[in-house]
């Protein structure tokens, strides 16, 4: 099933207006989940760590055998893992927090093209219900006794899955557009989300300002002064 | 086919944003207020149908579809897999906000390319069909495959090594695209033919996306 599930928390961080898209931390999330969601970059980061070390050149740090492991290759796996750990955490403390919906407004309100946000939210909307209709098809097949093998017939069959997949969102995007036009739909975005004043908004923005800014500070001085 | 997030540099993904972004706003531009539900449900489609997972000897593979896509959306392909991209960092972490440009282009760049080079000839006769859907399903992952290895060898020279072993990686991937984008547009021209580009005597270069429709 597709869950959102650190959208369904209820910590201070969900209340903070998702306008707001800067660094923190204290989303209190379930530990076991984030891990779990970590686990994808975390096997493409083994590919680049048993791959770049020997075969990036540089200094060596030491040998193995016939293999030498050179420092760059290290020290640039290092730097790739911890970005990509600190920028997915950040991600999923910030952004997956809250609901596409709310996005989808609050996109709005950042001036986005009306037809972009209709599309993240139809899609949105729809998402769920597709996927409804592929357990639908897929229960089908089993019925019918179909066990996927490498074989063409497999093949055939999950084409057709695709296709009919495919031919159902189109018959229903058909359907819905009719009844967006029967409701007076005119191509405006009307988002009757509001987004309260909270005085929380201001202290998070203004420290999370205040920190980017040293950040790039620390990062231009160490620049000019290597 | 993601890009992780940290891998590649600045410049990269910078440019990577801005040609998505190019991408989506004449994506956007063509389409009119009929084809924003269409291309808002495709994208759904899209999303459920690269869960799905096709066995390859001992192991399998999930389905990434961009030839598809491309054929039946045209340049709607790039707002359609920017949202589904977007949508699948929320939910599921794939790939994340600073690789969402890169990561749309790997994917719709090549399947508005195979949408120009082969949506024409779906609807011939299977002697012309069935090369041209094999060649946009297999195209669109060889493209995507050199993408990302240009992205990584442009972010630091030695990930050529990597490069090549993202685009071997793709190989049987390639074979089985094209093998279920002909037997999708198969079932597609049987099925609901107006839903292929150049149907009814359309102008090539009309797909759903860009009319026809209702």
């Amino acid at each position: 099933m597709i869950r959102e599930s650190f959208a369904e928390g209820k910590s201070w961080m969900h209340g903070i207006d998702p306008r707001l898209l800067f660094m923190a931390f204290a989303a209190r999330l379930d530990f076991r989940e984030v891990m779990h969601r970590l686990l994808a970059p975390v096997i493409f980061l083994l590919l680049l760590w048993a791959v770049l070390p020997w075969s990036y050149e540089g200094d060596a740090l030491t040998v193995l055998g016939p293999v030498v492991i050179t420092r760059p290759g290290v020290t640039l796996c290092a730097q790739i893992s911890l970005k990509t750990v600190s920028l997915t955490v950040a991600f999923i403390a910030l952004v997956a927090t809250m609901t596409v919906d709310t996005l989808g407004h609050s996109l709005n309100r950042l001036q986005l093209p009306d037809k972009m946000v209709h599309m993240i939210l139809i899609t949105y909307r729809y998402l769920f219900v597709l996927e409804q209709e592929y357990q639908r098809l897929v229960r089908a097949m089993k019925i019918r006794n179909f066990h996927p093998k490498t074989n063409l017939h497999s093949y055939r069959t999950y084409a057709y899955l695709v296709g009919m997949l495919f031919v159902r969102a189109s018959e229903r995007a058909r359907r819905v557009h009719s009844a967006m036009i029967c409701r007076g739909f005119n191509g405006r975005f009307v988002s009757l989300r509001e987004f309260p004043p909270n005085p929380r908004n201001h202290v998070f923005s203004l420290c999370t300002t205040l920190s980017l800014v040293l950040l790039v500070t620390l990062e231009w001085v160490k620049g000019a002064n290597p | 086919m993601h890009i992780s997030e940290g891998v590649l540099s600045g410049p990269v993904l910078v440019a990577g944003a801005a040609v998505a972004l190019a991408g989506t706003a004449a994506g956007l531009r063509k389409m009119d207020l009929a084809q924003v539900a269409q291309a808002g449900i495709l994208s759904a489609a899209f999303f459920v149908a690269s869960l799905i997972h096709v066995p390859v000897g001992p192991s399998s593979v999930h389905l990434i579809l961009n030839g598809i896509v491309g054929l039946l959306l045209g340049w709607a392909a790039f707002p359609a897999i920017l949202t589904a991209l977007l949508l699948q960092a929320m939910m599921f972490q794939y790939g994340g906000i600073t690789t969402l440009g890169i990561n749309t282009v790997i994917m719709a760049l090549p399947a508005v390319i195979c949408y120009y080079l082969f949506g024409p000839f779906t609807l011939k006769k299977p002697r012309v069909a069935v090369p041209a859907a094999f060649a946009c399903g297999a195209g669109s992952v060889f493209l995507g495959a050199v993408l990302v290895g240009a992205s990584l060898m442009f972010t630091e020279g030695g990930f050529l090594e990597v490069a090549g072993l993202v685009v071997t990686a793709h190989l049987p991937v390639m074979v089985i695209e094209g093998i279920m984008t002909v037997f999708c547009v198969a079932f597609l021209k049987k099925v609901k033919p107006e839903m292929l580009p150049g149907y009814d005597n359309a102008a090539p270069g009309q797909s759903i996306a860009h009319g026809t429709m209702l």
